[in-house]
């Protein structure tokens, strides 16, 4: 009556993508993290062009330019749960059964990674919509419409593989939520929210030159046509070099828990 | 070879604090076999190395014919671990994850999905398929979790103390499947502090404690290792007169009768009990005598 012994195993292809539903169902049905990838958007967007848009800019132009610093920030939030279901995944077990089979097991994050993005791109295309309703007035033809959503993906990603990496270090979900709250502070010591010119020295140094700075400008310049200069090529550098380091110690911490406990 | 485990010598330490101070043991193909022990002896230290969760310090270690850390991924394709603590995705539903399962263990979208029907319909799951795992009862998840260690039949089983924190039908319910599981054919390799429960599952027992086997046999033949019977004797209410230990020896028996003879009533019945496994697990695992079947 039962199936004869199986000793078979999946492509990794099939895997990934079994990790992909995984996570994307992950995301759907955390009905906290999807309220949050919508509604969080469109509160930041309307507080930064209504309350302290007028204070940034008299001018009332300041929506051009807080739009890229808001994908941005919302793009931090909506990684940062990766880490807690990182961290859970790891505390609750599930992680360890994945081990025990034969396959890519590091896929169950990549799959969280996945659907990070899934919900990153929902949030940005909202703080987009809502930005074109209060006033942003875009100039960006398509190729630079292209190029500011590749800019945008890269960043998602090199912000969640970090987040990831934090929630296989924290431990505890709790752990990694209190972790990861220092990489959602970064995007106000960036160009986000007013240039890094109109800071007080000591800071600037630290502000002009971390990752978000050039990713905001690189965004900023595809679609309002402000110049970019380097920008791009720093900003697509940093991501890069978060992207594979984050992975590595992503792939490090995962495979070295074995031999612990 | 022909063994469906094979460990000698093995030593593990974690931050030199010694749990495995050289383990050996043979299971046989196709048998089950419950290793016991109290708290903090290396069972699951022991089951994590033979999972290939853990690295050995020392020895060899073979499961199904492959070694476990240089043929890791061999090892894998033939076993299914149930841990300590059920681990299921609360997220999903009961038959998400036995489809998820399923694929991740090769088998095709189609054949996962019946595969789960029929798990689900053989551990009572059939009515909460489609609802969320968090909303499970304990027995629920622990039966959810054994049936995903079973998604695709791999020819050795561990199972990390099954039935600890169930309600005792379930604890039946779970019995029954694990012995159904040997029936076909498994290996399976059980932890337990419950000696009515090796005792139920097992062909053999092994007493783990401070990193070693203490004692390995069947039921009968740990107790009679013990050598702890004891000599009973009710009245006619069934009232328990006295009770006297004994070495089984007839010699012994014909001492202690007579001595007893003088002090009781005429009418007091007799009766040689064996000991109960709990004595025997306390005996084995308290004395500092190492027994051997």
């Amino acid at each position: 009556m039962e199936a004869p012994f199986s000793t078979k195993v999946p492509s990794s292809w099939m895997t990934n993508w079994v990790f992909i539903g995984r996570g994307i169902r992950h995301s759907l049905r955390d009905v906290d993290a999807m309220v949050m990838a919508i509604v969080l958007p469109v509160m930041l967007m309307l507080l930064f062009t209504y309350v302290f848009g007028g204070a940034l800019d008299p001018s009332g132009n300041y929506v051009e330019y807080v739009v890229p610093g808001i994908i941005l920030l919302c793009a931090g939030f909506g990684a940062s749960g990766t880490a807690v279901r990182v961290a859970e995944d790891l505390s609750n077990g599930v992680i360890e059964r994945f081990r025990t089979m034969p396959i890519q097991s590091l896929g169950v994050i990549t799959g969280h990674v996945v659907a990070s993005l899934f919900r990153n791109l929902i949030a940005t295309v909202i703080v987009i919509s809502v930005a074109l309703l209060v006033g942003f007035s875009p100039a960006a033809s398509f190729g630079e419409w292209l190029g500011a959503m590749g800019m945008i993906i890269l960043f998602i990603l090199a912000i969640t593989w970090l987040f990831a990496a934090i929630g296989l270090v924290a431990g505890s979900a709790s752990a990694a939520s209190g972790y990861g709250f220092i990489l959602l502070f970064l995007p106000y010591l960036s160009s986000a929210f007013v240039p890094t010119q109109s800071m007080p020295r000591w800071l600037q140094g630290f502000a002009a030159n971390q990752p978000i700075t050039p990713s905001i400008e690189t965004i900023r310049g595809l679609l309002t046509n402000v110049p970019i200069g380097d920008n791009a090529g720093w900003a697509v550098g940093w991501c890069l070099l978060l992207i594979a380091g984050a992975f590595i110690w992503c792939r490090v911490v995962f495979h070295g828990r074995s031999g612990q406990r | 070879m022909n063994h469906a485990i094979e460990v000698s010598g093995l030593y593990k330490s974690f931050g030199g604090h010694t749990v495995l101070n050289g383990v050996d043991l043979v299971v046989p193909r196709g048998t089950v076999y419950a290793l016991l022990g109290p708290n903090g002896a290396g069972k699951t230290t022991l089951l994590r190395i033979l999972s290939t969760l853990t690295t050995p310090d020392a020895g060899t270690v073979r499961v199904a014919g492959y070694e476990v850390v240089s043929q890791k991924n061999e090892v894998k394709r033939s076993i299914s671990l149930t841990g300590q603590f059920t681990a299921v995705d609360e997220v999903l539903t009961g038959e998400e994850n036995l489809v998820m399962m399923g694929r991740l263990s090769g088998l095709a979208s189609k054949t996962a999905r019946t595969r789960a029907a029929e798990l689900l319909e053989r551990f009572d799951l059939t009515e909460a398929a489609r609802k969320r795992v968090k909303t499970y009862s304990g027995g629920m998840r622990r039966r959810l979790d054994l049936a995903i260690s079973l998604i695709v039949s791999r020819p050795v089983l561990f199972l990390d103390e099954p039935t600890t924190g169930l309600d005792t039908l379930s604890r039946r319910v779970l019995w029954e499947g694990i012995k159904e599981l040997a029936r076909q054919g498994h290996t399976i390799f059980l932890t337990t502090q419950y000696l009515e429960e090796a005792d139920q599952l097992a062909d053999t027992i092994a007493v783990l404690k401070d990193g070693q086997i203490v004692a390995t046999g069947t039921a009968e033949q740990l107790k009679a290792q013990v050598r702890t019977d004891r000599v009973e004797l009710r009245d006619a209410e069934d009232q328990l007169v006295s009770r006297v230990t004994t070495d089984g020896t007839i010699r012994d028996l014909l001492g202690i009768l007579n001595d007893l003879q003088s002090r009781v009533a005429a009418d007091v019945r007799v009766s040689i009990q064996r000991p109960t496994m709990d004595e025997v697990f306390i005996s084995l695992t308290s004395g500092d005598k190492e027994v051997s079947a």
